[in-house]
């Protein structure tokens, strides 16, 4: 967990640096953190709620994937809130995308026998329907994701 | 993972008392599951009142909880807060369970049907 630095004197507008321990309860920290910033900035529950969903899924993909079976590595995450919505940077230095980009939107399949639905799987489409803008760019060994997830309000 | 569980006649309700299903406790979370759900009830209503928080390994430990009971019992869902509901709605789960208000409702949909 990283300090928070608030370096914007804009009315709504303000930036944070989160540094995640890529494990589960490291992402568990990381997004109560958030979810104290975004309410401390003003942001309705709502809105939390869908900016604790996107980011859970995008780093406990970065635990899962691109940190598969090494040591815990470092995520570092960016929050930069403006006038509509919340902008979000996120960097590792695990395994690459497959293919060197985002996998392709695949919804789950639910039409199946209830002994076949899926368990997994749900995570990129999460993060698509939230937000707008999503760019994977990989560069020196380096993971970067970044996004705008909309606000209702 | 603590959760709360109470035997109505032949419905077992189960309430997580943290706030959160997450990769944290997921697996920890399907196995308690599991073990509460040996006993022979027609229905299982997994009250979500007190979760406000559950990711994508979440929903997958509670559609496996749901998968691990076979043939033997339902898993229905009660009281989803807004959060909650919304994941379901995303992923489409909400059409996979039967979703109800509260526990309260999900066991009179129990005595209409008796």
């Amino acid at each position: 967990m990283g300090e928070g630095l608030a370096d914007s004197p804009g009315r709504t507008a303000w930036r944070h640096v989160l540094t995640v321990t890529a494990t589960p309860h490291g992402v568990r920290a990381a997004l109560i953190h958030m979810n104290g910033l975004l309410c401390a900035g003003g942001v309705t529950r709502d809105d939390r709620g869908t900016c604790e969903t996107v980011v859970a899924e995008v780093l406990n993909n970065i635990v899962e994937h691109a940190y598969a079976g090494t040591t815990a590595g470092d995520v570092g995450v960016v929050l930069a809130r403006d006038d509509r919505g919340l902008r979000v940077e996120v960097t590792d230095d695990g395994a690459a995308m497959p293919n060197g980009r985002l996998p392709e939107p695949r919804p789950a399949p639910l039409d199946v026998a209830r002994g076949d639905l899926p368990e997994g799987g749900f995570g990129w489409s999460v993060i698509r329907d939230l937000t707008t803008g999503l760019e994977y760019r990989r560069a020196d060994g380096i993971n970067h994701l970044r996004f705008h997830v909309p606000f209702t309000a | 993972m603590e959760l709360d569980h109470d035997l109505k006649g032949d419905v077992l309700v189960i309430t997580p008392t943290e706030s959160r299903i997450d990769a944290a406790v997921a697996i920890q979370f399907k196995d308690e599951m599991r073990t509460l759900t040996q006993v022979a009830v027609a229905r299982v209503v997994l009250d979500l009142r007190c979760v406000d928080f559950v990711d994508s390994s979440g929903l997958g430990a509670i559609v496996g909880a749901m998968k691990q009971l076979g043939g033997r019992a339902r898993l229905e869902l009660a009281s989803l807060t807004p959060n909650v509901a919304k994941v379901f709605r995303l992923t489409r789960m909400d059409t996979v369970f039967m979703i109800h208000d509260s526990a309260d409702h999900a066991l009179q949909a129990a005595a209409s049907h008796g």
